[in-house]
């Protein structure tokens, strides 16, 4: 027999690792990612596939040569970031400019922070907005639903429905002659729609969110509080003025909320950390993501809602605690 | 089904000792009995070098409150008194006995027969328990007697016996309940009367049923004991979660159970008390559950103090090849053991062998702020924040954001997907937030 | 002039000035007295911040300068002596002169020595490791070799090595600031007098248990045999729990007790070879064992001095080949 080993309790350990954790939110981002390659079709597969690769190589080289430490790819972060930035992207993108936002996610976004855990906003969210910005033709050219599935820089394209919505009521159209041009919701639900390629489906996202729910992967508290503020939020002001608003439905099934909701405001690293905390942040998320979609410039503000939450988190961290055991005795 | 609210996991039971008999472990040749048994001050020796004892002989009278008596768990000729390895992995002192036969101190009873019937009064109880060397059994050892007196202008109107046992591995309670069942339910009576209080609830965790349906069966004939089952749920055996999962009241931080009216004990201690009060022995031996998935002949055996684990692991069928890890209690909350000759001790509830490939941490990896440990923590603490507080030694803060309050359960630990060594900086949090307040008070 | 331009410079102009009078008042309301030599004193001081003098931070030690009636007991250990007259001369005070002190580890069991008796596992904190047991060899006052003090030092004076797991002192760059001694949980650093041409004799062990026990567990621990304390002519040698200790201040270096020492627990570093006497030199290198090797060498400071270092390890190796061979 060898020497004994000797550490600080506790001697067992869960099965729980950040690979598995990460590969269980792959497993959830897949649904919506079959019904993309359904509805888009190769420009999906290719979109994605530069999106990833490009991410785990840039986390790779930067490990390497730049800051010389050990490698992390494995654990599959650069992988989840690959494709969240893919899903926010048209998927007629060019490939060049899926490898440029792929370089500021990983490099800018999380590298220079010091890697998974340490990024203070989210890194997909940090590549696709800095594409947004400075590539607003590229990025807001999407690909007709269910046409010419087989032909990736697809010259068809056609408006999200939010964009179609911000149109139409700059032109003064009513709600219902606008949303006669938009798809019916049923279809908005299934994914049939124009509009980045993993944000279309509500079906499969909501399918990824039981599916980590189940896992334990994340709680219900994020998701929940953005939706429901989205939906009370637009449901007064559909109330207030049924002429000038779509109702709440409309706002939940259109454009990235509901990827934005499950995927990138409940990533581990730039959100709160207890419940308190996520209800503050789900909430605030909910309340600009309607103000900037209603009375911004901007048809979408799921993703600026998100990062401007992610630069208060440190803040919701600090002041609001989670309920210690004993508290409120000690008060009363 | 009753739990506590906040927190908890729920690790492998691998309780695979479980129902087996207690056997008696021979006497072995040589005892060493620390006089670091208990939590508070350590007790003064009264014996020489070269000097006979009886076995329930006493070795070492307690010094202050706060501390306990020591007794002789063997007969023979004290060799030395000198610095062995204790559980605490430091040398300590300890008295060493060479055991020459079996000759106990005549007044103990030594029988099987149950008795029942209480003689003596509260006072007179308090000072008994005092005299045997009771402490918590279930690990903490806090001597019992203090326990019992109940600081002025607090009053106890429940008493609660705990025996969820909820670590893993560990059986030493549950056999007790099953073979020793109205021992401790007598023993239980007795620290009603000690404690004047009408109402007793025993909360066991429900992985135990034929303890729960035996102890309901019998409690029957004593007056004023309820058993609850419980949830299965770590660490249901923490006392301030144990009275929350019972009677749904929450100690306040930084107090104790008194304050809301509760007094905790284990049930392997209302085992002790029994034999003390009725029997007149003091606290010389105790279960101890042996176990380990290698381990030939895993078992709970009635030990005395001061014998070798080295011995106790013999007598289970030898230390297997293949150990990594030798643990005094449990995987979540034992201490791991850095030589095999630390002697049983009061609180010495098991010992769990883990095999190699358990016994060591996975890497560590930064923290992906995944809320996991915080979702788990019992007592609503954010451990991830305490840890890299106590990496950075920022103890002031680690002060104000309650570090005290930890029960050092090794959930977030467990459960951490980076495998983070949270409760280790909590730990060291602990310690040196002890050390400012001390500074403070002079 | 077009109006708007015109309302726009006035307005703008009135709400700067209307700004500044608001300020103005305020910085005089609020404005607290400070001592301007606070600031000199500060300026004087080597500004790590190191906390060596006992105060959080060089302002709050300057603030305490200039508040003291007296500099005594106020010591700024990276500036010294120098710094020291330079506070004293901004404050027209007599400055307390200190000897010099450099940071000694007293430690000697390196893996080679100190066999392991268990795996440590938990965090890699000395800290840490010593609130859960004695450590991973047999010796329960040795160096852990987790680094807390290396983690401490702000001035890059103390480091790991590698191959022996203990600590080593690079003199010339430590300040004596007493973070590594604090931050031992262990005790096993020491500030010593600093002598010339940073020599010293110092017991490398602090090892209490009785020479027996001591010597199982670590080949180069005192065992209390008190050779040392006999030889020495000083008086500066002194035992107690089975471990000798050499007063800094009482030791003249005179390197009598070194040679003496059983299981070469004293160390003596930085002092030129000593003559060795020929049949002695033909023992060394016929009873030089490579194990003995890493068990003596010790914090070798600057590269220059390790080959004298290496021969005065030799000159030590000298009375244990005697005693083999007796």
């Amino acid at each position: 027999m060898g020497l004994i080993t000797v550490s600080p309790s506790p001697h067992d350990h869960s099965s729980e690792s950040v690979p598995k954790l990460m590969y269980g939110v792959l497993i959830a981002l897949l649904p919506a990612f079959l019904v993309s390659v359904y509805i888009f079709g190769i420009g999906t597969l290719i979109v994605t596939a530069t999106a990833v690769i490009s991410c785990v190589l840039f986390e790779f080289l930067i490990q390497k040569y730049l800051l010389r430490e050990k490698s992390t790819v494995k654990d599959g972060s650069a992988v989840i970031t690959g494709v969240l930035i893919a899903f926010c992207l048209p998927s007629n993108l060019p490939i060049w400019l899926v490898i440029l936002g792929s370089l500021v996610a990983i490099g800018i976004g999380k590298m220079s922070f010091g890697g998974l855990g340490n990024n203070p906003f989210n890194p997909a969210l940090v590549g696709r907005v800095f594409l947004f910005v400075s590539f607003p033709v590229q990025l807001t050219n999407w690909p007709e639903p269910l046409t010419n599935r087989m032909v990736y820089l697809d010259a068809t394209t056609g408006a999200t429905p939010l964009a179609l919505m911000k149109e139409g009521m700059k032109n003064g159209e009513s709600i219902t002659s606008i949303l006669s041009d938009i798809p019916a919701y049923i279809d908005l639900f299934l994914g049939k729609m124009g509009g980045s390629a993993g944000e279309i489906a509500a079906i499969a996202l909501l399918l990824g969110l039981a599916y980590m729910l189940v896992r334990k992967i994340i709680t219900w508290h994020i998701p929940a509080s953005i939706l429901l503020t989205v939906a009370v939020f637009t449901g007064i002001l559909w109330m207030v003025n049924p002429d000038k608003n779509p109702d709440p439905v409309f706002h939940l099934l259109s454009g990235g909320l509901m990827l934005g909701a499950i995927f990138m405001a409940t990533d581990y690293v730039t959100s709160p950390m207890n419940v308190k905390g996520m209800w503050i942040y789900g909430i605030m998320i909910g309340i600009i993501t309607v103000i900037i979609r209603v009375f911004g410039s901007y048809p979408e503000g799921v993703q600026f809602a998100i990062l401007i939450m992610n630069a208060f988190v440190p803040l919701i961290n600090k002041y609001i605690k989670p309920r210690r055991f004993g508290e409120r005795l000690e008060d009363g | 089904m009753r739990t506590f609210r906040l927190g908890g996991i729920h690790p492998p039971e691998n309780k695979i000792t479980a129902g087996s008999a207690i056997r008696e472990l021979p006497v072995p040749e040589q005892v060493s009995i620390p006089i670091y048994q208990h939590i508070g001050a350590p007790p003064k020796i009264i014996v020489e070098r070269g000097q006979e004892v009886l076995v329930g002989q006493p070795l070492a009278n307690s010094e202050g409150f706060i501390s306990s008596n020591i007794h002789s768990s063997v007969s023979g000729k004290i060799l030395k008194i000198d610095n062995i390895t204790d559980i605490s992995g430091y040398k300590r002192t300890a008295v060493v006995i060479r055991v020459d036969g079996d000759n106990w101190v005549e007044t103990i009873d030594r029988s099987d027969k149950l008795v029942k019937k209480i003689e003596s009064e509260s006072q007179e109880i308090v000072q008994t328990v005092l005299q045997m060397g009771i402490v918590g059994l279930g690990g903490a050892t806090f001597p019992t007697h203090v326990k019992l007196s109940i600081p002025r202008g607090k009053e106890a109107d429940y008493l609660i016996v705990n025996g969820a046992e909820c670590e893993p591995y560990l059986t030493s309670d549950h056999i007790l309940m099953l073979e020793k069942t109205d021992e401790i339910l007598t023993g239980i009576i007795i620290m009603m009367k000690a404690l004047k209080v009408e109402k007793t609830v025993i909360g066991i965790e429900n992985n135990k049923t034929d303890a729960i349906s035996r102890l309901k069966e019998h409690a029957r004939n004593f007056e004023g004991i309820e058993v609850q089952g419980l949830k299965v749920k770590y660490p249901q055996g923490g006392e301030k979660q144990l009275i929350k999962a019972v009677i749904n009241r929450e100690v306040p931080s930084g107090g104790l159970p008194i304050d809301v009216g509760a007094v905790v004990f284990n049930v392997g201690t209302m085992f002790a008390v029994y034999e003390a009060v009725q029997k007149n022995k003091p606290l010389i031996d105790r279960i101890v559950t042996i176990t380990g998935k290698e381990l030939a002949d895993p078992g709970n055996y009635r030990v005395r103090l001061g014998t070798p684990i080295s011995t106790l692991i013999e007598a289970a069928g030898g230390l297997p090849e293949n150990t990594g890890k030798v643990i005094n209690g449990g995987p979540m909350m034992g201490k791991a053991l850095n030589s095999l000759d630390v002697p049983v001790i009061k609180g010495t509830s098991g010992v769990t062998l883990l095999p190699r490939e358990e016994a060591s941490r996975k890497e560590i990896q930064n923290c992906i702020r995944c809320t996991k440990c915080i979702t788990v923590c019992p007592m609503g603490l954010e451990p991830y924040l305490l840890m890299s507080m106590g990496e950075k030694e920022m103890f002031e803060r680690m002060e104000l954001e309650k570090t005290m309050d930890c029960i050092e359960c090794g959930s977030c630990s467990y459960i951490c997907p980076s495998n983070r060594p949270l409760l280790d900086y909590i730990r060291l949090g602990k310690v040196e937030v002890n050390k400012i307040r001390r500074a403070r008070k002079n | 002039m077009n109006p708007t331009i015109a309302y726009t410079i006035i307005s703008l102009s009135a709400t700067g000035i209307a700004a500044a009078i608001i300020l103005y008042i305020i910085a005089q309301r609020f404005r607290v007295f400070e001592d301007p030599r606070i600031d000199e004193v500060e300026d004087a001081l080597p500004s790590a911040n190191c906390g060596g003098c006992g105060y959080a931070g060089c302002r709050n030690f300057a603030e305490a300068c200039v508040k003291a009636d007296s500099l005594s007991g106020l010591f700024c250990p990276p500036g010294g002596n120098e710094t020291m007259g330079e506070v004293a001369s901004i404050l027209g005070m007599e400055a307390t002169e200190q000897d010099p002190q450099v940071a000694v580890v007293r430690c000697s069991g390196s893996y080679a020595c100190r066999p392991r008796t268990n795996n440590y596992d938990g965090a890699a904190s000395c800290a840490v490791a010593s609130s859960l047991y004695a450590g991973d060899t047999g010796c329960q006052f040795g160096c852990l070799s987790h680094g807390d003090c290396v983690r401490v030092c702000d001035f890059d004076a103390i480091h790991m090595n590698p191959e022996t797991g203990l600590p080593e002192v690079t003199d010339e760059n430590c300040t004596a600031c007493n973070a590594c001694v604090v931050a031992c949980p262990k005790d096993i650093i020491e500030l010593r007098k600093r002598n010339k041409r940073d020599r010293k004799i110092f017991v490398s062990c602090i090892n209490e248990d009785k020479g027996g026990i001591a010597k199982k567990s670590c080949s180069v621990a005192c065992i209390g045999c008190g050779k040392c304390e006999k030889v020495c002519p000083h008086d500066a040698i002194t035992i107690e729990n089975f471990l000798a200790y050499i007063d800094p201040v009482k030791c003249k270096l005179c390197r009598k007790c070194a040679p003496e020492c059983p299981t070469d627990a004293i160390l003596e570093i930085g002092f030129p070879p000593r003559k060795p006497k020929p049949e002695e030199v033909v023992k060394v290198e016929a009873g030089e064992k490579p194990g003995m090797e890493s068990g003596t060498e010790k914090p070798v400071e600057k590269p220059a001095e390790k080959t004298e270092t290496a021969e005065s390890k030799a000159d030590k190796d000298k009375p244990k080949n005697q005693e083999e061979s007796n």
